[in-house]
């Protein structure tokens, strides 16, 4: 994870490690902390697809308000990954085009 | 929806404004519901670890950082009368007074409030050039929120676009965390932040480039780097073109107030450049058209954590009184102090772009309009 080591005035109290899956691939990160951040750590920038022209987007105001980040997080979509705090076992994936429910939810 | 709250005070956002206000409006007995969309309490000051300039009542020489602690640990004196939620977005305010709320993004309640103080901050600007939309364009709030409250390298290399305090004080903040910073670039011919920020930067050999503008972003996916160029005074490109290596180009270009609440409740709202966008006719206790909502901080124009503070105490030092919480005579003693220290905080040459705002839309007292208070 590309983490800052030592800051001349910071010191990081993470949480407990986690592992996560995105688009089914295996990652790691901190619990509580917001999923777009635990993605950033491994080097995932492009979070979703925009609906009309398949746009990569990254996040861009990191405080939930400019929908920049919707993913789909356990299979719901138009998630505000930025501050959606990550736990273990969560699945990740890339949101292509408008989220729609599923049937259920 | 389930549970539905009825404090005296529904305080939106939990910054620097809206910890005020909660703290104000708590000291004088009000039960107070404070909702907070980010995971933590403290709004923007959680991430800025540099020391605030000011005056000593709103915590000038100490860090952002510290000032957030210090604010949420008043809070916290007052025990069960202030309930705060975090992770919980305010997503509506209804003509019955009933405002929605959303913890994460699937627990719903109802708050019917008395008084609202709303104090939702502000969102970061974007200037148009082609691949302003691809990942690795950051808000300067969000490479502050990475690098500062999780401890994630936001980038390699960096061009930082802005070249006022933000612009300034990110890039040092940048440097400090092991991040490179390839430029910075500014379209207007000086420097906007302090000097004592600049200095900062340019001592550590970063090139501030003034009158000068992204042009486009190069990259597929992701950002993989920059053609800056010249401007002239009318805003045209001039000059050569030059390629900046960057896997970030972060915005520094100003902020907007976040205000859609404030237009859901039918507020009147003017467009005021001086504050940054549309903001909300109040009157010097911080009263909205809407005699039931307050605004405090960025949400009522875009200053200072300093002015925000202030600001926030008066919305909630009036909001109480409006309850019946405050005796008469307090009440004009506080709200006189408070506006000393905002005149303060904004004297100078630093203040007269708020000043001029201000001036354009704030009436003496609703009562003087023929609106009936209280």
């Amino acid at each position: 994870m590309e983490l800052v080591e030592k800051h001349p005035i910071l010191e990081f109290r993470h949480g407990r490690k986690v592992k996560f899956t995105f688009d089914g691939r295996e990652m790691e990160g901190f619990e509580g902390e917001p999923i777009a951040a635990a993605l950033h750590a491994n080097g995932v920038k492009v979070l979703r697809y925009t609906p009309k022209k398949g746009r990569p987007k990254g996040f861009f105001c990191a405080i939930g308000k400019c929908s920049s980040c919707f993913m789909i997080v356990d299979g719901m979509p138009n998630v505000r990954t930025c501050i959606m705090p990550l736990r273990e076992g969560m699945r990740v994936e890339t949101q292509r085009g408008n989220g729609m429910l599923r049937e259920g939810m | 929806m389930k549970t539905l709250r009825t404090p005296d005070v529904l305080v939106i956002g939990g910054g620097p404004a809206g910890l005020s206000a909660a703290v104000e409006a708590a000291s004088f007995g009000c039960h107070v519901v404070v909702v907070n969309e980010d995971l933590a309490l403290g709004g923007q000051l959680i991430k800025q670890t540099h020391k605030f300039f000011g005056s000593a009542a709103e915590h000038a020489g100490t860090r952002g950082i510290e000032i957030a602690r210090i604010l949420i640990s008043e809070l916290e004196r007052f025990g069960d009368r202030v309930e705060a939620y975090t992770n919980c977005s305010a997503l509506g305010y209804y003509r019955d007074g009933v405002v929605t709320c959303m913890v994460g993004e699937e627990r719903y309640f109802k708050i019917k409030p008395k008084k609202v103080v709303v104090a939702t901050g502000a969102l970061e600007k974007l200037i148009p050039f082609p691949g302003n939309d691809l990942p690795g364009v950051y808000g300067a709030g969000a490479v502050q929120t990475l690098m500062n409250v999780y401890g994630v390298k936001p980038a390699k290399r960096i061009l930082m676009v802005g070249a006022g305090n933000i612009g300034l004080i990110v890039s040092y903040q940048l440097l400090q965390a092991g991040v490179g910073v390839a430029a910075i670039v500014e379209f207007a011919p000086k420097v906007g932040g302090y000097w004592v920020h600049a200095a900062k930067v340019r001592r550590l050999g970063v090139p501030i480039y003034l009158r000068h503008t992204v042009k486009r972003a190069i990259g597929e996916s992701a950002v993989e780097g920059a053609v800056i160029q010249a401007v002239d005074e009318r805003g045209a490109f001039v000059g050569d073109e030059r390629f900046i290596e960057c896997d970030v180009i972060c915005m520094a270009v100003g902020l907007t107030p976040t205000c859609e609440l404030l237009w859901q409740a039918g507020c009147e709202m003017r467009y005021v450049p001086e504050l940054a966008g549309h903001v909300a006719v109040r009157d010097r206790s911080m009263r909205t058209s809407c005699l039931d909502i307050w605004i405090a901080g960025d949400a009522a124009g875009i200053e200072e954590a300093s002015t925000a503070i202030v600001e926030g105490r008066i919305a909630g030092l009036t909001s109480a009184h409006s309850l019946g919480h405050v005796d008469e005579e307090a009440f004009e003693e506080k709200l006189k102090g408070y506006w000393r220290r905002l005149d303060a905080l904004r004297g100078g040459e630093a203040g007269s772009k708020a000043r001029s705002g201000i001036s354009k839309m704030m009436i003496e007292m609703w009562e003087e309009r023929g609106v009936e208070v209280r």
